[in-house]
């Protein structure tokens, strides 16, 4: 019995039932930022990243995005204020004009106009029309734009009709006095500056060290440095403006219109010195009612002995902060008081964008702490090698986990998030949802992800009951640092792993009873259960032998992670149960946890193991080798080479964090255009020599053979029709599924019984594929609900008078088969029609839309092309087929992870999840309201646009 | 009624031969299991295993081993048939002459007079010694160009043998010339199945796998078509070298042939030129090669621990030797499936619980422990 897509089968289910995928958020970090900034009025914050995308944030859950049609570096990002309109800078050298849509309860950002600044007739140079910095006016009707050549150009906006009144460099010099030029050129201009009080007074500083003021289009007045310029910024009064400087010092300077020109600042520090410093590469000064004024710079480090820290710098009077960053800083802005009356800044916090996360500092409270932040966690702060999703948490394990998280946190405000512009019209989550990551370093980091914001609520680290290398270094590299600078080590993002057996290949909790179960690289398994009060005890430690005294194996693999053998204290949170190490040390591969029967399954690539937490007792092991597998036991080499190509890759990345320190690059340098021929080179002879593939079937001792690839427990029929008890059943890489009879004791008999594993059924399938998942179906054709779930009222009991069968899905195929005779039922063979392979496999209950009670559920598959199917069970029809994740983007296809509920994860960069969703009841995307006031009606902005010279484009 | 003879050859080296005669009713007739277990009876030989042969109007001798043959056989009857029955030897495959017929025609009328008697006998087997490694199929229905293959991977020992990579095919349009990329076989492991059939060559594109266009897929998907279907491979390609095209003959479609063609399908390697050899005319539906042909290569092995007691609140205390006797996968993995297997290990066991017989039975495929 097969069946294939069926029209009229299609439409009965469409009618029922639709599965529109959408694309829905983007959880976590930009990769690669670029560029930063900040709407006081609207209270929002933007920022920019090096592919062109454009993303919006507000209070928690008010977020959209924009992307450019050109994949460039976003190199500037400017709010107009209370506009809601954006402009951004690119480093293709083009401007463009953002605008923040309603559509019905969505923002989104859309691209109204570009454009690219006209060369200046008789000069050919494209580098002296380069915009260097923006300054939108505060009036937001006007834009003066300073180029590589010097120039001071002015933008009528938002229509970007270029004004005739451009200063140009030779102007300047005719009113600078003698003394103050510096040879023939001035140098880029570094820095616009609107005058605090007099919006028509700016401020130009000039590279080589030249700043002036004009007003409008009289000169006023001018100062010479003595330094090259790195950045400026107006003291609120107006009265004086600071400048900063490449050799790591700042100076104030006084500005009256008395003494038009001055050598003298009123101070000059260089706050690391003596020794040479790094440049200080943004400046800012905020005054307080309290007092002294707070200065806050970037960089300026002694070049020696810290040059290669990214560090920001906060001044207080005598208070003095050093904070040290683990990414290289972007840009930063503080949250104060816009209000023109008022007479100080009185800033509230400090928000810094750095590579790799975005760091808010508390300015107001003693110590300057910082403040939690509600979105753009930082997935990535050690590399994510697992995520695992449970959907509808019970209420009480998600405040257990809660006030476990509340308690992690020591070094953190409660205050409330600065930034909290704009609405969230997002209803309140139906129902909790928790997504846990596995990381490198060992830790589980809990996150909430029943909305728009990915929320870190607790995390896990499993590295404290081993004995690793790494133990004392911390404190070490404590008492190591020196007492000045005053370094404060802040933000978590920590690429580097300490010792790779420590990271999580695998998580399974069971959501009812608080059992965790987290399985690692050197074939750690950890049962863990959730404990309120702190703890101080032993781990008990089990081993299981997986070779079974398989002759002519050695492992040539890492060893096993030694535990410690003191005993351990552990905060409140969850705490190890039992420690089970397999021997040989390979990387779990499989876990499956059933909380009711007190039983874990795990597997490696050496075989699988049951073992029995209550009586801490391994009851059952199996070897699953292939007698000719000789690559299983060689251990992780590649392991070993992508440690070798990430260190060498982390190398990389500091010297390159280095050199692009410098802010500007080259349109086109000659060793560009040779890198470029280059590539043009190597793609040619890829093609010379065409790539071959190789058609054979798989046999049955090709490598890893004996993978274990999943794992599952399930109360049904395998050793009659009539009498159903537990099982588990477990599928390897070569296509093999073994499936136990187990003997489990009566609740009230554990401490006296041991379980017991009879090998039931062996299958193999013929096709030899790897098996990814196997589940049972109950006699309606619907999934087995989870341990607990009918003991505790919480979903209907399975049909236990129909027939069950189980569903087996291979790389190739997946097929029903009944119960207890196995006896094939239905499959369909995707491999053989579309040439792709099943990746990933879950089961989704996909609710209706038109009516609350009415669902069904779905097999869902992702397949290593990328794209989504849904079929139906148990008669495995075809449904939909959607494009998903690019096919090259093999870390996003492994990443990805299904929820139960018709929603999906996956990686698009190391720090972002990608959300979609494939149900159309259960949706979780951005609801906002952003309330913008523009003065310009859109039809009358186009119109304008289209008189707009050059190459804009409406 | 309709009359028939039986030549029984007991067995060919001993001479002992054995004729009988009896009618049988032509509409009547049952389905082959039946008339085999009638001929066991008249010849009183229950048990034994025989083969059965029959001479068609042509005077060939042609197997009767299933339902189809059968009827044909019945429907040729003028109203005589003879049926040649012999004991199937296993140590010494018996096989008859192409002429082994001819040298008996005295006896009966309407056959065909010899033709070349100096030619030396020409060894053919009968069905069951051979082991079909590949064939061309569905003549009638390709165009000349282009050649559908199968290939019998399962049984066989030798790799496919073959690589596949990208290229450009020129396609001719009506708006012309155009180039699109497609896959073609990029080199024949010497030794392996695709070499030894001699169907397949290098550079020869593949227009289909298992009736599946793979227009538009990439080298990768193909790929997996081609190891997801390896067990039963229907490559539809357009060989490079043009000049051995098959040749349509109008006369193709005859009665004879085409019996001749579902019956002795096995046969088809040699008669690969043939049109005759239409050994799945039904591939003409493209999903019906996929899903029914493979159906019957494609059946899972299911191995059941029958030291599994039915359930019972005490346990086996025997479970300790069935992971140590379950035999590895190697030892199944590439035979063509048995109706039942009894290894070794399950003589020492208790005997099968009757639900495990009748499953056996009634799915062919099951192992028993």
């Amino acid at each position: 019995m097969f069946f294939r897509l069926r029209p009229c089968a299609l439409d009965e289910l469409k009618h029922t039932l639709s599965f529109p995928f959408v694309q829905t958020v983007e959880h976590g970090f930009p990769n690669q930022p670029s560029a930063l900034a900040y709407d006081p009025k609207l209270q929002l914050m933007a920022i920019g990243t090096k592919s062109g995308a454009i993303k919006v944030y507000g209070a928690p859950g008010v977020e959209c995005t924009g992307l450019h049609k050109e994949t460039a570096t976003v190199t500037q990002l400017h709010f107009f204020p209370g506009q809601g309109r954006i402009l951004s800078l690119l480093d293709d050298n083009t401007l463009h004009l953002w605008e923040i849509e309603q559509k019905e309860q969505c923002s989104h950002l859309e691209e109204v106009c570009s454009f690219m600044l006209p060369g200046r007739s008789g000069i050919e140079s494209t580098s002296a029309t380069r915009v260097t910095v923006l300054l939108p006016k505060l009036s937001c009707d006007l834009l003066a734009v300073g180029t590589e050549g010097g120039g001071v150009h002015f933008l009528e906006l938002p229509s970007f009709t270029l004004l005739d009144r451009s200063i140009f460099q030779d102007e300047i010099m005719q009113s600078v006095p003698e003394e103050y030029k510096c040879g023939k050129s001035l140098g880029p201009v570094e820095s616009l500056q609107e005058h605090p009080q007099h919006p028509d007074k700016i401020l130009i500083g000039y590279s080589r060290g030249l700043v002036v003021l004009w007003d409008l289009q009289i000169f006023v007045v001018c100062v010479f440095l003595l330094q090259q310029l790195e950045s400026l910024v107006w003291v609120r009064s107006g009265n004086s403006f600071v400048s900063s400087h490449s050799d790591g010092g700042y100076m104030v300077w006084p500005v009256s219109s008395s003494t038009p020109c001055t050598h003298e600042p009123v101070t000059s520090t260089i706050p690391y010195g003596p020794f040479p410093c790094k440049a200080v590469n943004k400046i800012l000064w905020r005054t307080t009612e309290s007092g002294a004024p707070l200065v806050l710079f970037s960089g300026g480090m002694p070049r020696a002995s810290y040059g290669d820290r990214h560090c920001l710098t906060i001044l207080q009077d005598s208070q003095h902060i050093t904070l040290d960053f683990t990414s290289r800083v972007i840009d930063f802005f503080t949250i104060h008081c816009i209000d023109r009356d008022k007479e100080f800044d009185d800033p509230l916090a400090l928000v810094v964008l750095l590579e790799e996360e975005l760091v808010v500092i508390d300015l107001q409270t003693a110590g300057w702490p910082t403040i939690p932040s509600p979105y753009l966690a930082p997935l990535h702060s050690s590399a994510i090698t697992c995520s695992y999703h449970i959907s509808n948490v019970p209420t009480k394990l998600w405040d257990r986990v809660i006030s476990a998280g509340q308690r992690q946190c020591h070094l953190q405000t409660h205050t409330n998030w600065p930034i909290c512009g704009g609405k969230n019209l997002a209803p309140s989550p139906k129902q909790q949802e928790l997504l846990l990551t596995g990381h490198e370093d060992g830790t589980v980091r809990f996150w909430d992800a029943s909305g728009v914001s990915l929320r870190p609520l607790y995390k896990l680290s499993t590295a404290n009951i081993f004995q690793t290398d790494c133990d004392h270094n911390d404190s070490l590299t404590q008492a190591g640092e020196e007492d000045w600078p005053p370094f404060r080590k802040v933000g978590c993002f920590d690429p580097y792993s300490d010792d790779p057996r420590l990271g999580i290949q695998k998580i399974c909790l069971c959501k009812y009873s608080g059992k965790l179960l987290v399985a690692g690289t050197a074939g750690q398994v950890i049962v863990l259960y959730l404990c309120d009060e702190k703890s101080d005890h032993m781990i008990d430690v089990a081993t299981v032998d997986l070779l079974q005294d398989r002759e002519g194996f050695t492992w040539k693999g890492h060893d096993r992670l030694p535990p410690k053998s003191s005993s351990v204290p552990f905060a409140p949170g969850f705490q190890p149960v039992v420690l089970v190490q397999c021997m040989p040390p390979a990387a779990v591969t499989a876990v499956t946890l059933h909380a009711e029967w007190n039983l874990i399954a795990f597997g490696t690539s050496h075989g699988f193991g049951l073992f029995d937490y209550h009586r801490r007792l391994g009851f059952h092991s199996r070897c699953t080798l292939h007698p000719n597998d000789s690559l299983a036991m060689e251990g992780p080499l590649s392991r070993v080479k992508s440690l070798k190509k990430s260190l060498r890759q982390s190398f990389r990345r500091i010297r390159k964090s280095r050199v692009s320190g410098k802010k500007r690059v080259m349109v086109s340098s000659p060793s560009s255009k040779v890198q470029e021929a280059n590539a043009q080179l190597a793609e040619q002879d890829a093609e010379v020599t065409p790539v071959q593939r190789r058609i054979e079937p798989r046999s049955a001792d090709d490598s890893l053979s004996g993978v274990v690839r999943c794992l599952c427990f399930a109360d049904t029929f395998l050793r009659d029709g009539t009498h159903h008890g537990p099982t588990m059943w477990a599928g390897t890489n070569s296509g093999c599924v073994y499936a136990y009879a187990l003997d489990v004791p009566s609740q009230d008999k554990f401490s006296e019984q041991s379980v017991e594993a009879l090998l039931g059924k062996e299958i193999q399938l013929m096709h030899r594929a790897p098996v990814v998942s196997i589940a049972v179906l109950d006699g309606r054709g619907n999934p087995l609900p989870e341990p607990y779930e009918v003991s505790r009222d919480l979903a209907k009991a399975p049909d236990m008078q129909g027939s069950h069968s189980v569903l087996i899905a291979s790389e190739e195929q997946f097929k029903v088969f009944m119960l207890p005779r196995v006896s094939a039922k239905t499959k369909f063979k995707l491999t053989a029609h579309e040439g792709c392979r099943v990746r990933k496999v879950a089961l989704v209950n996909f609710s209706s839309v038109a009516s609350e009670d009415y669902s069904e559920n779905g097999l869902v598959c992702l397949t290593n092309l990328g794209d989504i199917h849904v079929f139906s069970i148990p008669a495995l029809r075809p449904q939909v087929r959607y494009d998903c994740i690019r096919k090259e983007d093999i870390s996003g296809i492994a990443s990805c992870v299904f929820t139960k509920t018709g929603q999906g994860f996956y990686l698009i960069s190391p720090s972002e999840y990608e959300r979609f969703s494939l149900s159309a009841r259960v949706i979780t995307k951005p609801l906002c309201q952003l309330d913008v006031d523009r003065p310009h009606d859109p039809s009358e902005l186009s119109k304008s646009v289209g008189d707009a010279e050059g190459k804009s484009s409406p | 009624c309709l009359p028939m003879i039986r030549i029984p050859e007991a067995n060919s080296l001993s001479f002992e031969a054995e004729y009988r005669r009896f009618a049988l009713k032509k509409n009547g007739a049952g389905s082959f299991q039946e008339f085999y277990q009638l001929l066991q009876t008249i010849h009183r030989i229950p048990g034994v295993d025989v083969l059965l042969g029959y001479a068609d109007i042509h005077g060939d001798l042609l197997p009767i081993n299933n339902d189809d043959n059968f009827h044909k056989a019945l429907s040729s009857a003028n109203p005589l048939l003879r049926i040649i029955i012999q004991r199937r030897d296993e140590d010494e495959p018996v096989v008859f002459p192409t002429n082994s017929l001819q040298r008996r025609k005295k006896g009966l009328a309407g056959l065909r007079p010899s033709q070349q008697k100096n030619k030396p006998a020409l060894l053919i087997g009968l069905p069951q010694d051979f082991r079909q490694i590949s064939s061309i199929i569905d003549v009638d229905i390709l165009p000349e160009t282009h050649r559908r293959v199968r290939l019998h991977k399962h049984g066989t020992h030798k790799p496919l043998g073959f690589y596949i990579r990208d290229g450009v095919s020129v396609r001719v349009t009506p708006q012309g010339v155009e180039k699109v990329p497609g896959v073609f076989i990029s080199r024949l492991v010497r030794g392996g199945l695709a070499e030894s059939t001699g169907l397949l060559g290098v550079n020869d594109e593949i227009l289909e796998v298992n009736g599946i266009d793979v227009a538009g897929k990439s080298l990768d998907q193909v790929t997996d078509m081609m190891v997801a279907n390896s067990h039963n491979l229907i490559v539809t390609v357009k060989p490079a070298n043009q000049r051995n095209n098959v040749v349509h003959r109008g006369s193709k479609a005859s009665a004879g042939n085409g019996s001749a063609g579902s019956g002795g399908s096995a046969l088809s390697h040699e008669s690969a030129h043939s049109p005759a050899s239409q050994t799945v005319s039904q591939c003409s539906n493209s999903n019906s090669v996929a899903e029914g042909d493979s159906d019957d290569d494609d059946t899972d092995l299911i191995i059941e621990s029958d030291n599994l007691p039915s359930y019972t609140p005490h346990r086996s205390l025997a479970n300790g030797n069935i992971h140590g006797n379950t035999p590895s996968s190697g030892v199944f993995g590439h035979r063509p499936l048995p109706q039942s297997v009894s290894l070794p290990s399950s003589s020492s066991l208790p005997t099968k619980t009757s639900s495990s017989q009748e499953s056996m039975r009634e799915d062919g495929n099951f192992i028993t422990l």
